[in-house]
């Protein structure tokens, strides 16, 4: 009895699985059969087999350099972007006289691609690693600040107020409501930031003279002609991105467990 | 701090009655237009005073302003003798979603204005099992407010305005973001603990059956400029039930507070 249940909660399991990835699938499938039929010139689209074997392949030889190095250059992008941006931002919601004088400096800098900057930060930081950092980490800040600012802006005031009845000096208001209040706000913020240090970075390593990173390796495979190395390293590039999203709302849901509740 | 100073500042069943209130002079403008010009009133104490009037007339200004959370031009306002500062306070807001701390399990809610007290770990968790014992709650004070019925979210707010046994205690429509069935067991609850401690009740209604219900005075408002209407007083005995509804005298009370406000709004 108990094994006919757990079997076919098995297979509900399996079921939904299935269901949730079947757009991968079709994906999949469309790549194996337009690569199959040569639809499309064999050089410039292999199949995913043999892509995912030259992935597994390079995984044993200088994939995972080029993978950490380039996860490095983010992180620490991000981490400039986090320690630099959470205090600016808070300062700059607080005071709304500040705010509005700084409004179209941050809107204009929002609105500036980050990578239009390179020239600039290569004057500033010279063109070794730091530099391609320092943009990431800039371009991150922009956002994580923006972010946290309107987060401290937008508070509710009925737990402000509430914690103003009870007494609670301003201090205590700052760190025990509008922290919180605003943490929401800051992780969406940190969300976006790391994602974008990874773009910047990709794109710094592929056109500012860098001999590593898997912006290089693309770019690499790609003037070497070698498509299955480009392919498997693009999907190993999205590997990254997807995990260190996903890291980050796992996070969130243990920092922030009450956001739309 | 000795034990028995932290007793009587903390314990809300000591039976020292609530200071009145006394407003003089209160001018308060919204943008232009002039809310309260030079108004004057008398809130008694050790009892409950429900505030109703006619939409728009700033019943909840004037509780907000009485209780330190909106600003006024001019004026005075005295809890007995003393001023706001020295006057300890209880407040609940109408919107219990907004105004708990989502980010606390219930029970910390609860404790959060004994710990801006300053009163120690031990301390807190004794007076958090006194107001349990007052309420006789079975709530699971351990979840967070959201895993919370609204009723249940709405009692935890008004344990946690309690907690530090306030002398006045504010409450600003506390029943109307709740449903029916709700409403008449926090009713309950509220006259429970009024029957046992003596604070200074002050409650916005915009339900005049809710306001003569819980009433031992009913303050009614004018049109803008607000002036004070009526006072009237409604002394059915407590603990007031379902049966008090078909009185005598509560359908006779119900009756002239709508007699005035209805004068008031068409006047």
């Amino acid at each position: 009895m108990s094994k006919i249940k757990s079997t076919s909660a098995l297979k509900l399991k399996m079921i939904s699985l299935l269901a949730s990835n079947i757009g991968t699938l079709i994906i999949l499938l469309l790549w194996w059969g337009i690569a199959q039929m040569q639809l499309i010139n064999p050089l410039l689209l292999p199949t995913p087999q043999e892509t995912l074997v030259t992935l597994w392949v390079s995984l044993w030889q200088d994939l995972p350099q080029d993978f950490f190095l380039t996860l490095y250059r983010s992180l620490y992008a991000f981490v400039i972007a986090a320690v630099m941006g959470v205090p600016v931002g808070i300062i700059l919601g607080s005071n709304e006289q500040i705010y509005y004088s700084c409004e179209f400096l941050i809107d204009f800098f929002r609105s500036t691609p980050a990578t239009a900057m390179f020239p600039l930060f290569l004057i500033i930081f010279g063109i070794d690693d730091f530099s391609k950092i320092a943009v990431a980490a800039f371009a991150a800040w922009l956002i994580v600040f923006f972010n946290v600012a309107y987060g401290v802006m937008s508070t509710r005031k009925t737990r402000i107020l509430a914690a103003r009845v009870i007494g609670a000096p301003r201090w205590r208001i700052f760190f025990d409501v509008v922290f919180f209040e605003t943490l929401p706000q800051t992780f969406i913020g940190l969300r976006t930031a790391i994602s974008l240090t990874l773009v910047v970075i990709i794109v710094a390593e592929m056109f500012i003279g860098s001999t590593n990173g898997m912006g290089q390796r693309i770019i690499d495979a790609q003037q070497t002609f070698d498509l299955k190395q480009m392919y498997a390293s693009i999907i190993a590039t999205g590997i990254m991105g997807y995990s260190l999203n996903q890291v980050f709302l796992v996070i969130e849901k243990r920092f922030v467990h009450w956001k739309g509740k | 701090m000795t034990i028995e100073t932290t007793n009587k500042k903390f314990s809300s069943q000591a039976n020292v009655i609530g200071p009145k209130i006394t407003v003089r002079g209160l001018t308060k403008r919204f943008g232009n237009e002039l809310l309260y010009s030079q108004f004057d009133l008398d809130i008694l104490g050790g009892a409950i005073t429900c505030i109703f009037g006619p939409n728009g007339c700033g019943k909840s200004t004037l509780l907000n302003v009485i209780a330190g959370l909106a600003p006024y031009d001019s004026g005075r306002i005295l809890f007995g003798e003393k001023t706001l500062k020295e006057t300890k306070v209880g407040y609940v807001f109408q919107n219990y979603r907004d105004a708990l701390f989502p980010w606390m399990r219930a029970v910390d809610n609860i404790k959060y204005p004994l710990k801006v007290a300053g009163l120690s770990k031990i301390q807190q968790k004794l007076r958090v099992e006194e107001l349990i014992a007052l309420f006789s709650t079975k709530i699971d004070l351990h979840r967070y407010p959201y895993e919370l019925s609204g009723g249940q979210q709405q009692l935890i707010s008004i344990m946690r305005a309690l907690a530090t046994g306030p002398e006045v205690l504010f409450l600003d429509e506390p029943f109307s973001a709740l449903d029916y069935e709700a409403t008449l067991t926090i009713r309950d609850k509220l006259q429970e603990v009024f029957q046992l401690s003596c604070l200074t009740t002050v409650m916005v209604s915009h339900d005049l059956e809710e306001a003569v219900y819980m009433a031992d005075k009913i303050l009614l408002l004018t049109k803008r400029p607000t002036r004070v209407a009526e006072i009237i007083d409604f002394y059915a005995e407590r603990p007031r039930t379902a049966a008090t509804l078909s009185e005598k005298e509560f359908i006779y009370t119900k009756a002239r507070c709508l007699d005035i406000f209805k004068r008031e709004v068409y006047k």
